[in-house]
């Protein structure tokens, strides 16, 4: 196998030189901070177990981000940075990568050893430990973590190895370019060997808990705060500005804005619909900045699908028919961006495809529509009544809310609307148990693959059921090519002619910050932030 | 008594089996499970967790073995959902929460409720009367998730005096909103119930007879009206206390205090059957306690009732 | 819940008052209109109430808007253009997703109002016969079944509600019968009570004299002697009713998009309340308030009618 991935090449360069920088709070020496510096951000009620190989969802992943280091973290624009490891080295066809550590050391004082790593990383594919992030070992390429997890390997096999207490080594099973880039990810993070065998289930509880991150824990009451202290023993100790992080839980996105208001947050989330006047009122304090993900209507298309989605013009005619502008403009009104294609435009390295109907007026798209949806043979005097299910929330009620009328005016089409829990929509899904349904994918690392992958007939994601050999065929192509750039364009062609998603809008972030607050990675899209970077200035 | 007391409590139990079983199926029913999420979760990995908490075993044992613990070794197992804490844990750290305020509020609605009421039976028909009849009547009808936001936007937003939410680890200032808004509606039954039973117990002849002895009016009152006209009261205490369970899923929701209401709510929704299971039994239990209380409590004032 | 303590309160005053006072059928009728009648505050809320439903009834025929309608000239534009005006037609002004409050409010007080007394009616309708049934056959199968409903009552009854919303999914009829198969307890208490005083009395005695089969003197005799206590009771009921919905439509477990309730105005209101768009929570509000005000002032007001000793 040869190199394949010219963008990656450029990234693993662009590494390797840029070994030397370490990134923390870049103060600047006129900066006057504040005297007490407490970071309080606004979290949902979902910060479950701090156990880095066993969180799932983003909030706690903010919180594990703090309290653990991998070897590279995510630099303010995304790019990876140093953490535990000081520089790598990878061999030809980026199969085998070899990590050089640095002298760190966990909250206790023990050193961070390579050997911690390989415990770390054992642990996420451990079938004992159950992880549901068990895969993501798996879809970064490690060698053996799919059968591992299977049962069928013993946990030894793993493609991690210390070679010595500071050195480790990465076997891959396919070329992987963009492996440093998956390394920030909680799954990929060291324990504690001692304290994890020692204290059992009960290890991260905030007495018994071990970290190598910039904090260690002092508070976790899971529904009300978790509180976190500066590590003494973090290995760039030095710089850390941030005494205190307080993430606070505070379920009602509104109440989320009267307490900012009230001064007892620094940072929230803008309740949607909210951001106009939020910014009008106070510019310097509300940012909008793209994000990771993408909003889509999931398709049925198997067989257990209704007739009418079974015709390629019906789901033409419905997908046209969406005006993301309104969508965008009226309903969210948060900066977010109208999409047509699945793959989000901020992938690294991802050229957009042109999308017909990207180009078209939305007069022309309804036009079109109409006539699909006539040559379908439907109509007035055969109306058509679909299904639509979505989690309960505000949000997701408003955009459906317009999108139904849309199509009710346009096409005369009526939608049932149903909505559940996200546990049941979710289950839904993935077993085809709709017609259509609300969805929405972020990417887990930055390359395109992340997205088009969930078009691949046998992705657990697929949602759709959907199943074309082209796209297969593509995909496959995809992974062996020197530049897969036209294969993804291809395959997003195919989806925008045969619809098993309605793309609606690219994510952004819209949220309220206090002007004091500094060092937030804004352009990171993933939005990894780590509380060791930022400070805060006085008033 | 006793045998009242041992009767009451012979049925306890079998209520909370009937509880268990029932919460156990309904949840069983229940479509999704505590593991659904986003990413669709591959076969083997899902074998690997449904083995780890034993829900590869069949349905019935289960549910043995889910009593069995709960009986023999006060355990309700692992949250599904938290997956570093079991559910004693989670009561351990809402179960007080709620607790607190609870209390406050059941104490503060007694109290304030009951002066309430009586005020306005003696004051029968002025204006302090028609005052009290119409907060009673104003606070029973606008639900506590209309009123949470406006406590918080009235006493956090402008006034500037109380924390909007939190709990920090119970101080004075967090617990004074969350108190306000579950008890004002009970303040108001109180005060009505008080006020038309003190003004039944005013008409009634006996209080005719002290007055006409020359007794002092706040002496009447306290001497003679006020321990019946509370009978309708104390029948009401049991209900207050389960009506402000309920009312903790609200307050919990709203003020983020990490109480049993948020739990129970947030398990529920995200399916983690061990917790609301546990929660459920916890609060069954305590139901009981309550009631078997306020029967206690009625027969100790009202020496008519026989068991 | 309000629901158990309204029984107790009914039951202490009515417990009272049944044993001294003979049920004469139709002239005990009479007189309870005539004290009814008497009671202005409780007459003015009757009015209130036909006022109420009168509306939604003709309401919606002046409409200019459908419950599901986006106006798009609005939507985005919300708290500027939102507002209540005759001119566009949006009388109560549009919600956060541009759909005209107006009609959607006359929806929602029919939902809540038909939530409120149909399961009223279905926990009026098990009480009455559990509690008709537990009291006249009297003997073991009493004491079985009061204690059946002992254990019941220690249930933690919203959440079981909760979880069989979640179950089954967010209907409307399993709405009001959950609501109403929650709050049937109370009724059947103070029903068998009430059957207990009364099965001794000379009709009954006759009627068994005479050879009419059990359950007929339940169903013929019993049954509708009791009529003014459950009046008075399912009166009462309602607003617990609505209330309990409203509750149920803040968890997000209420009813179905696009139709709406009251409880779910409400709660969609009070979330932007502080976006100065206030129409949103005022109108249906206004309307819970004035029909639980209603509901209670006329089941007190039938209360105190039905109950001369009262005052």
């Amino acid at each position: 196998m040869k190199l394949r991935n010219v963008l990656g090449v450029a990234i693993a360069a662009a590494l390797l030189s840029s070994t030397a920088m370490t990134y923390a709070a870049d103060v600047p020496a006129d900066a006057k901070l504040a005297a007490e510096q407490v970071f309080k951000y606004r979290v949902l009620d979902n910060i479950r177990a701090l156990d880095p190989q066993l969180v799932e969802d983003v909030d706690t992943a903010y919180v594990t981000n703090q309290l653990f280091e991998g070897l590279y973290n995510a630099g303010p624009d995304g790019e990876p940075v140093p953490g535990v490891a000081e520089s790598y080295t990878a061999n030809d066809d980026f199969t085998v990568f070899t990590f050089k550590l640095r002298d760190a050391k966990w909250s206790n004082g023990d050193p961070v050893t390579a050997q911690d790593f390989v415990f770390g990383w054992q642990r996420a594919v451990d079938p004992a430990l159950a992880s549901t992030y068990a895969y993501f070992v798996g879809l970064v390429n490690i060698a053996n973590a799919d059968d591992i997890v299977a049962g069928k390997k013993p946990l030894t096999d793993l493609g991690v190895k210390a070679i010595d207490d500071k050195t480790l080594e990465v076997t891959l099973r396919a070329s992987t370019p963009w492996f440093p880039r998956t390394l920030a990810h909680g799954t990929l993070f060291p324990v504690n060997q001692k304290v994890v065998t020692e204290k059992g289930a009960d290890w991260t509880k905030p007495e018994n808990i071990v970290g190598n991150g910039a904090y260690v824990l002092a508070e976790n009451s899971p529904g009300e705060r978790v509180v976190l202290k500066r590590n003494p023993n973090y290995w760039n100790n030095d710089k850390t500005v941030i005494e205190e992080v307080q993430f606070l839980t505070i379920n009602d996105e509104n109440q989320g804005l009267t307490r900012w208001r009230a001064g007892e947050v620094d940072q929230t989330d803008v309740p949607a619909g909210q951001y106009p006047a939020l910014e009008a009122e106070m510019p310097d304090q509300v940012y909008s900045v793209p994000q990771f993900c993408t909003y889509y209507l999931s398709v049925n298309m198997t067989d257990s699908a209704p007739d009418a989605l079974k015709d390629k013009g019906v789901r033409q005619a419905l997908n046209l028919a969406i005006d993301r502008d309104i969508i965008v403009n009226a309903v969210l009104q948060g900066g977010q961006q109208p999409a047509y294609s699945f793959t989000n435009p901020n992938t690294a390295g991802f050229t957009m495809p042109t999308i017909a109907a990207a180009g078209m007026t939305q007069e022309e798209r309804d036009a079109k529509a109409k006539e699909l949806f006539a040559a379908a043979g439907y109509g007035p005097d055969k109306p058509l009544t679909l299904d639509y299910i979505y989690n309960t929330s505000e949000a997701h009620k408003a955009i459906i809310v317009a999108v139904s009328q849309m199509w009710k005016e346009k096409l005369g089409v009526n939608i049932n609307m149903s909505d559940m829990e996200f546990a049941v929509l979710s289950d839904r899904r993935h077993t085809q148990d709709y017609e259509l349904a609300r969805n929405a994918w972020c990417g887990d690392y930055n390359e395109a693959s992340t997205f088009v992958s969930l078009y691949d007939s046998k992705s657990e994601q697929n949602d759709s059921g959907w199943s074309n050999p082209e796209v297969d065929k593509l995909l496959a192509d995809a992974k062996l090519a020197a530049d897969p750039g036209p294969m993804y364009e291809q395959i997003e062609q195919i989806a925008a002619e045969e619809v098993p998603i309605m793309p609606i809008y690219f994510y952004a972030k819209v949220f309220l910050q206090k002007p004091t607050v500094k060092g937030w990675p804004y352009d990171n899209v993933e939005q990894t932030w780590y509380a060791k970077d930022m400070y805060i200035t006085a008033e | 008594m006793i045998a009242f007391i041992l009767k009451r409590l012979a049925v306890a139990i079998p209520t909370l089996l009937v509880l268990i079983i029932l919460s156990f199926i309904l949840m069983k029913v229940a479509p999704g499970s505590p593991f659904s999420g986003e990413k669709a979760i591959p076969e083997t990995v899902m074998k690997n967790i449904l083995a780890r908490y034993g829900l590869d075993k069949p349905q019935w044992q289960q549910l043995l073995e889910y009593i069995y613990n709960i009986i023999f070794r006060f355990d309700f197992g692992p949250s599904f959902v938290y997956r570093d804490r079991t559910v004693n844990d989670i009561i351990a750290q809402g179960f007080p929460v709620t607790v607190k305020y609870g209390f406050f509020a059941f104490i503060f609605a007694t109290v304030i409720g009951v002066a309430m009421g009586i005020f306005a039976a003696i004051r029968h028909n002025s204006w302090g009367d028609y005052l009290a009849v119409g907060f009673t009547v104003g606070a029973q009808v606008v639900p506590n998730f209309v009123l949470a936001p406006i406590l918080v936007l009235v006493f956090t937003l402008w006034l500037r005096w109380l924390p909007g939410g939190g709990w920090n680890d119970g101080q004075w200032n967090y617990v004074v909103l969350p108190v306000i808004a579950l008890a004002t509606s009970y303040v108001a039954n109180i005060a009505r119930i008080m006020r038309s039973s003190m003004l039944e117990v005013l008409h009634s002849n006996f209080i005719r007879t002290a007055r006409a002895k020359g007794m002092p009016g706040w002496q009447v009152i306290v001497k003679h009206a006020l321990k019946p006209a509370m009978l309708p009261v104390v029948s009401y205490l049991g209900p207050v206390f389960v009506g402000m369970i309920t009312g903790s899923v609200v307050i919990d929701l709203f003020f983020s205090t990490g109480g049993i209401g948020q739990w129970f709510v947030n398990s529920a929704l995200g399916r983690d059957y061990s917790t609301i299971l546990g929660i459920t039994i916890l609060l069954g239990a305590l139901t009981i306690a309550a009631n078997l209380v306020v029967d206690i409590l009625y027969a100790w004032i009202d020496p008519k009732i026989r068991y | 819940m309000l629901v158990e303590a309204r029984s107790d309160v009914v039951a202490t005053q009515e417990g009272t008052e049944a044993a001294s006072t003979p049920v004469k059928g139709r002239s005990l009728w009479h007189d309870a209109g005539r004290r009814f009648l008497r009671n202005r505050a409780a007459v003015f809320f009757v009015g209130l109430l036909v006022l109420i439903v009168l509306f939604t009834i003709i309401g919606p025929y002046f409409a200019q808007y459908t419950i599901e309608k986006v106006d798009w000239s609005i939507l985005g534009k919300v708290p500027a253009l939102g507002g209540p005006s005759l001119a566009n037609g949006h009388f109560f002004g549009v919600d956060q997703t541009g759909r005209d409050l107006y009609i959607r409010v006359i929806q929602g007080t029919q939902i809540s109002l038909v939530v409120g007394v149909l399961g009223s009616a279905v926990a009026v309708v098990v009480g009455t016969l559990y509690g008709a049934i537990a009291g006249y056959f009297g003997g073991r199968l009493d004491s079985a079944m009061m204690r059946f409903v002992d254990i019941l009552y220690s249930i933690p009854y919203m959440f079981i509600l909760i979880l069989l919303l979640i179950i089954f999914g967010r209907s409307f009829s399993l709405l009001f019968v959950g609501i109403g198969l929650v709050s049937w307890l109370g009724m059947a208490r103070v029903v068998r009570g009430q059957t207990l005083t009364l099965k001794n009395r000379e009709f009954v005695e006759a009627a068994v004299a005479t050879g009419v089969k059990p359950l007929a003197i339940v169903i013929r005799h019993i049954v509708p002697n009791l009529l003014g206590i459950v009046v008075v009771y399912a009166t009462l009921l309602i607003p617990e009713m609505i209330l309990l919905e409203s509750f149920i439509s803040f968890l997000g477990l209420g009813i179905q998009e696009p139709n709406t309730s009251l409880g779910a105005l409400i709660s969609e209101g009070a979330q932007t309340m502080q976006y100065g768009t206030f129409w949103q929570l005022g109108f249906p509000l206004a309307f819970f308030v004035v029909i639980l005000f209603a509901f209670f002032f006329v089941g007190d007001g039938l209360r105190d009618a039905l109950d001369p000793k009262d005052r």
